[in-house]
């Protein structure tokens, strides 16, 4: 379970409701893939991802990023139960996908420097701090289940 | 091993662009760091950290100062910044997964005042760049 002071879902739920949800995925998933490149372990039938322009424009690529950005959106609406939330998405990760949970935070981190480049200013410190508290509270909810 | 040449090139492009302000990111970064992985002040208890501190601003301009030391040395870092590492490790003691924080940090600032000129490319080499210094700052500890 996460702990967002009053304060910090209201700063957090308020950036969320500008997120051009699409736009967003796509990009953190994107630029997770170029900054971090072993990620691409889990991606090999999303075609070319042979340089950066190739992954950031990869329709794949942006149709899973927003996937991936929707239920963060979930969680965000879950605040209370994010290990119930994310428990299927958890087997799925573990049992199926085989990712390494360490991954989910490297994502997290990704999209926190994404809403950055978009929010500027409005991505304060305090802003920030709340991002990340979400961002560590999915990545935990995602590893829940792992055995 | 040293930073790839492309990275190298690209950091030292950045370093031009941000001049003299290399100190107001750094101060953002630690500022930033504070707030989002609270832990961190626990190296800083004799200091004032409250935004807009000019403690944090005088040590904001240290680690600026380190890290224009090291956009100097990128072909050697892990001389250059032997001796902030022994301090790091002997004298400070901080555990040295913060230096990744802090890093993110500096990312997300410089992320937050160059948006259109941060793109995936240059974030993956500021990325590598700051693993080079982290891992320089950390090869003393034992």
């Amino acid at each position: 379970m996460v702990h967002l002071t009053g304060e910090e879902k209201g700063a957090v739920t308020g950036l969320w409701g500008k997120v051009n949800v699409e736009e967003v995925g796509g990009e953190a998933l994107g630029r997770l893939l170029v900054v971090y490149p072993w990620t691409q372990r889990f991606f090999d039938s999303f075609g070319d991802l042979s340089n950066a322009g190739a992954v950031m424009g990869n329709p794949k690529v942006k149709a899973h990023g927003k996937k991936v950005l929707d239920a963060f959106g979930e969680g965000l609406k879950n605040l209370d139960n994010l290990k119930g939330t994310f428990a299927k998405l958890s087997e799925l990760h573990c049992d199926k996908l085989h990712v390494d949970p360490e991954n989910f935070r490297l994502l997290g981190n990704v999209l926190v420097v994404v809403l950055a480049r978009h929010f500027g200013k409005e991505f304060t410190p305090p802003v920030q701090g709340a991002f990340q508290k979400l961002a560590s509270g999915v990545a935990t909810a995602l590893a829940h289940k792992y055995h | 091993m040293a930073l790839a040449a492309a990275d190298q090139a690209a950091v030292r492009a950045l370093w031009r662009k941000l001049n003299n302000n290399v100190g107001v990111y750094t101060t953002e970064a630690l500022e930033r760091t504070f707030l989002a992985f609270p832990s961190t002040k626990t190296y800083f208890a004799h200091l004032d950290l409250r935004p807009g501190s000019a403690q944090v601003k005088a040590h904001g301009q240290k680690v600026a100062d380190a890290l224009s030391l090291a956009v100097a040395h990128l072909d050697d870092l892990p001389r250059a910044l032997a001796p902030l590492s022994d301090l790091h490790a002997h004298q400070l003691r901080v555990n040295p997964a913060n230096f990744e924080l802090l890093g993110h940090c500096l990312l997300v600032t410089l992320a937050r005042h160059y948006p259109g000129d941060l793109s995936p490319s240059l974030q993956a080499s500021l990325d590598r760049f700051l693993r080079h210094v982290t891992s320089a700052l950390a090869s003393s500890y034992r």
